[in-house]
């Protein structure tokens, strides 16, 4: 009688926590329509153990793609640099998507208004991040910067397109601006 | 007795003086110049703006490490190199040619703008470094020695008060079981006795009998359903990542959006599990937590400093990252993340669609990640679940000339506004299922 008593309770148990344990999926019905058979994203197998996403073939351009930024991440690539104009029309639609961008991938380092006092530099995450107005930048320094990063700053090519680029060049520029008024 | 009072007195007064020489010795020690706060505080301040970008006082960075710079390079050296480094190197000044080709031709900002004072402060400051509070620090050892006595003492009389109490308990719990031990017999034949006039009640009674039957298999169907509906819903599914990723501190301490790591939610059909190389923008110059920094596993782990300083390790390591050198190394090896929203294979969803033209908030669906320290699934991702959305949530085609006629002709015909998602076809079949 005790022993079965025992066996009701572990079983209850058991059923209620392997009911809720959260570490493992759900039973999959019929998993071959659940699975995709074609190479997921971010999958883990790749085509005979390399990754699938591997990079262009260097020397071409995807269609509807933009030229490779080929200056080098040198001192006098970024003198180079200083060259480049914004291909994109100053409107107040890239400048506002400008802003859009910003505040998502600049923000947090140097801040709303680009005096370099973003969230992780108030809490000392990071120390010493330029006021925009403080440094000598144009446009083209500041596309370059973007695509090499500078310093302790990494790139953020990988982040953001081509035009979102030269739409947040526009708008540090306008910050930059107001900041040495 | 009296001599035994003066005889507590005497000591007391000998250690209380013994403690104050002990303190006196150590602040001088540590002291053996008095720190000029206020400049000390000035150059910290320049130190902090302009300087620690690139530099840190006991650490190597993108430039070298600071601290005790003035023992190793004359005083007009520093002050010609760091107004105007590039002037110094074209003079052919030797050293600063040596150094320039150290860090592999990083190229230092020019400073013209600081004065000789300002310099000089900033100088001091890499010399004295932070300055220990003195006060708090005497504070500190006195009360430390006399509080870390006070634990010891505790923890001993708190060992023995438990182990006490346990062995109460063992023979409370003897006793009881001697006492039940008597009496059990009786008891089981009387419960045995019930239950069988019970069950011979229960065989004449044609109604009860049914209402049984029908009670017992409600209670199957229920445990039945309930588990054929839970069948691929993952609600609530948390693995183990290989890392442990606090969200909580990342979105939410450091109110870094969603998007900087998750990029391609904006363009793509996926969200995206970030590179290594997203982490490494922020994680090059963070090798270390705070110090105060704690995360909560939900299987009652926690990370304190110490283990979560070797889980920033774990990226470097996938990053092929050298922190001690401060280059890539070329050794990468990917981190194997474990998905957790996965949708089925037959269902089509795109986040472009409803992150960037819907322009909807990540946490409707993902939930509040901000404040997860685990993440978790927090929708069921169930059909119902996204149809429910659907019928509710109204179109806002402002700007959107293209759709401008349609939605004029659908909102006459259903007679509103301004309709619905459902309303303009997001609950017909082939929207998703293709």
């Amino acid at each position: 009688m005790k022993n079965f008593k025992l066996i009701i309770a572990l079983v209850t148990l058991t059923s209620i926590i392997s009911c809720n344990d959260k570490r493992t999926p759900q039973l999959q019905y019929m998993p071959d329509m659940y699975v995709s058979i074609p190479y997921d994203v971010n999958g883990v197998n790749g085509i005979n153990g390399e990754p699938v996403n591997l990079k262009p073939v260097a020397g071409t351009i995807a269609r509807g793609g933009y030229a490779t930024y080929d200056i080098a991440d040198t001192n006098e690539g970024y003198e180079l640099a200083k060259a480049n104009v914004n291909p994109l029309e100053a409107s107040e639609e890239n400048l506002a998507n400008g802003k859009a961008m910003y505040d998502i991938y600049c923000a947090t380092c140097h801040g709303k208004k680009g005096d370099g006092n973003g969230v992780l530099s108030q809490r000392e995450k990071f120390s010493g991040i330029p006021n925009y107005k403080d440094r000598d930048i144009n446009a083209g320094t500041i596309y370059h910067v973007i695509m090499h990063g500078k310093n302790l700053m990494g790139s953020h090519a990988s982040q953001i397109t081509y035009t979102e680029r030269w739409q947040i060049v526009q708008y540090v520029e306008k910050l930059r601006t107001d900041l040495a008024k | 007795m009296k001599s035994v009072e003066l005889h507590n007195r005497l000591t007391k007064l000998l250690l209380k003086s013994f403690t104050f020489l002990l303190i006196f010795a150590f602040s001088m020690s540590s002291y053996s110049q008095d720190i000029d706060e206020a400049r000390q505080k000035e150059g910290k301040k320049l130190f902090k703006s302009l300087c620690a970008s690139c530099h840190k006082l006991d650490k190597k960075l993108i430039g070298p490490a600071l601290s005790g710079i003035e023992e190793r390079r004359e005083n007009d050296w520093l002050k010609a190199w760091i107004k105007n480094n590039a002037e110094l190197r074209a003079s052919g000044d030797r050293d600063a040619i040596a150094v320039f080709e150290e860090y592999k031709g990083s190229n230092m900002t020019a400073f013209p703008q600081l004065s000789d004072k300002n310099v000089d402060d900033i100088l001091y400051y890499t010399t004295v470094g932070e300055i220990k509070k003195k006060v708090a620090v005497a504070d500190n050892a006195t009360s430390g020695a006399s509080s870390g006595e006070a634990p010891g003492w505790l923890i001993y009389i708190l060992a023995s008060a438990i182990i006490v109490a346990f062995l109460m308990i063992a023979s409370l719990l003897k006793q009881v079981n001697e006492l039940k031990g008597n009496t059990a017999p009786g008891e089981s034949s009387n419960l045995k006795r019930d239950l069988h006039e019970l069950w011979a009640g229960l065989k004449r009674n044609t109604f009860l009998k049914v209402l049984t039957t029908i009670f017992l298999m409600l209670i199957g169907a229920y445990v039945f359903f309930g588990t054929l509906f839970k069948v691929g819903v993952d609600e609530g599914y948390q693995p183990i990542q290989p890392i442990a990723f606090s969200h909580k501190i990342h979105a939410g301490d450091n109110k870094i959006d969603c998007q900087y790591c998750h990029s391609s939610a904006k363009h793509s059909k996926t969200s995206g599990i970030p590179s290594v190389n997203v982490c490494m923008n922020c994680h090059k110059n963070i090798s270390e937590v705070a110090d105060d920094t704690v995360v909560e596993l939900e299987d009652g782990i926690v990370l304190g400093k110490e283990e979560l300083d070797l889980e920033i390790a774990k990226v470097y390591k996938a990053a092929g990252w050298d922190a001690d050198n401060l280059e890539y190394t070329g050794e990468t090896s990917p981190i194997k993340w474990v998905r957790v929203h996965n949708l089925p294979d037959f269902v089509y969803f795109n986040h472009s669609q409803h992150v960037t033209v819907a322009g909807l908030e990540c946490q409707k669906c993902h939930g509040p990640v901000e404040e997860m320290e685990e993440l978790y699934q927090h929708s069921p991702l169930t059909m119902g679940w996204c149809i429910d959305c659907h019928k509710e949530t109204k179109v806002d085609l402002k700007g959107n000339d293209y759709y401008k006629k349609i939605h004029e002709d659908l909102a006459k015909k259903y007679n509103v506004d301004q309709v619905t998602i459902s309303q303009l076809g997001g609950k017909e079949c082939g929207k998703c299922h293709y």
